[in-house]
């Protein structure tokens, strides 16, 4: 049954995170360029427009809930478990939903990229 | 990014290893653990992360910061070393060579792709083009757009009508 929650933990832990990236990253988006906000409207304006981000904070609490159910599922599980299939599959899992949801063009080069961090973090997490 | 994570990672794990375990019976240890400087340090450089991370993902592809932030990894193998003294044997060395390899490859890669900004930016978007019309003369300003998309809204200040 502890491998059953463990995979479960590890299942909400990768779907939240990447939720979260990718809120976070359709926020940044929408609000555009901080450096170019921060030069034409000033530092105030810059900050208010990320605070006022209703999809950023989004983000932010599903990167909250990513977090928390990663601690919990490290309770259960030994980090050489936690720590790949958490940390490793993300990058996975944030390519193809960069490609889904963002619709940002993943060529073959950044998907061959991708999958090398992914099994370097693997061998990471893993030793 | 890479700077601010690893070093906020060391950090903690300095602090925590400075302060001892904690047991989950007595969770209220947590805060005199904040009180550790290394622990405040760490806090500090790990906001001080996320700044520069939505910073990165407001004129980069979320599919480009990630492999290329990895790099954060062998940084903090590097402070693990000579900082935290610790042993990093060779199958360590060899996950660090192929996230190097990954962050190489996605390094040649255009920043910015994908749908123009407006299909996926909501009613931001429009805001944002609003904001580059100079209403009070309503004068026209040329929008210069780049590969960066939404984020290179950028008033040019090529004024048409005088």
């Amino acid at each position: 049954m502890r491998v059953l929650y463990t995979w479960i933990c590890i299942l909400i832990t990768v779907c939240a995170a990447t939720a979260g990236d990718v809120l976070v990253a359709l926020a940044m988006r929408r609000i555009g360029d901080l450096g170019d906000l921060r030069r034409h409207k000033g530092w105030l304006a810059m900050l208010l427009r990320v605070l006022t981000s209703g999809v950023l904070f989004g983000g932010i609490f599903f990167m909250t809930i990513a977090f928390f159910s990663n601690l919990v599922g490290l309770s259960w599980a030994d980090l050489s478990l936690m720590g790949p299939a958490s940390a490793a599959l993300t990058y996975i899992t944030n390519a193809i939903a960069a490609r889904f949801f963002l619709k940002e063009v993943v060529s073959p080069r950044r998907w061959i990229a991708t999958g090398f961090v992914f099994f370097g973090v693997v061998i990471l997490t893993h030793t | 990014m890479m700077l601010f994570g690893a070093s906020g990672d060391a950090l903690l794990s300095r602090g925590m290893k400075q302060s001892g375990s904690i047991d989950v019976h007595h969770l209220g240890d947590l805060f005199s653990v904040i009180s550790n400087p290394y622990v405040l340090l760490g806090i500090v450089a790990l906001l001080a992360f996320m700044w520069s991370y939505m910073t990165a993902l407001s004129f980069a592809d979320l599919s480009f910061v990630m492999p290329a932030t990895a790099a954060s990894y062998v940084l903090m193998t590097l402070l693990s070393i000579f900082w935290l003294h610790e042993h990093v044997g060779p199958e360590r060395w060899s996950g660090i060579l192929f996230i190097v390899i990954g962050v190489g490859l996605v390094a040649g890669e255009p920043w910015r792709t994908g749908d123009p900004p407006a299909a996926i930016a909501g009613p931001d978007a429009e805001e944002q083009i609003a904001n580059v019309r100079d209403a009070s003369n309503g004068d026209e300003i040329k929008i210069g757009t780049n590969e960066a998309g939404i984020g290179g809204a950028k008033a040019d200040g090529a004024r048409e009508g005088r």
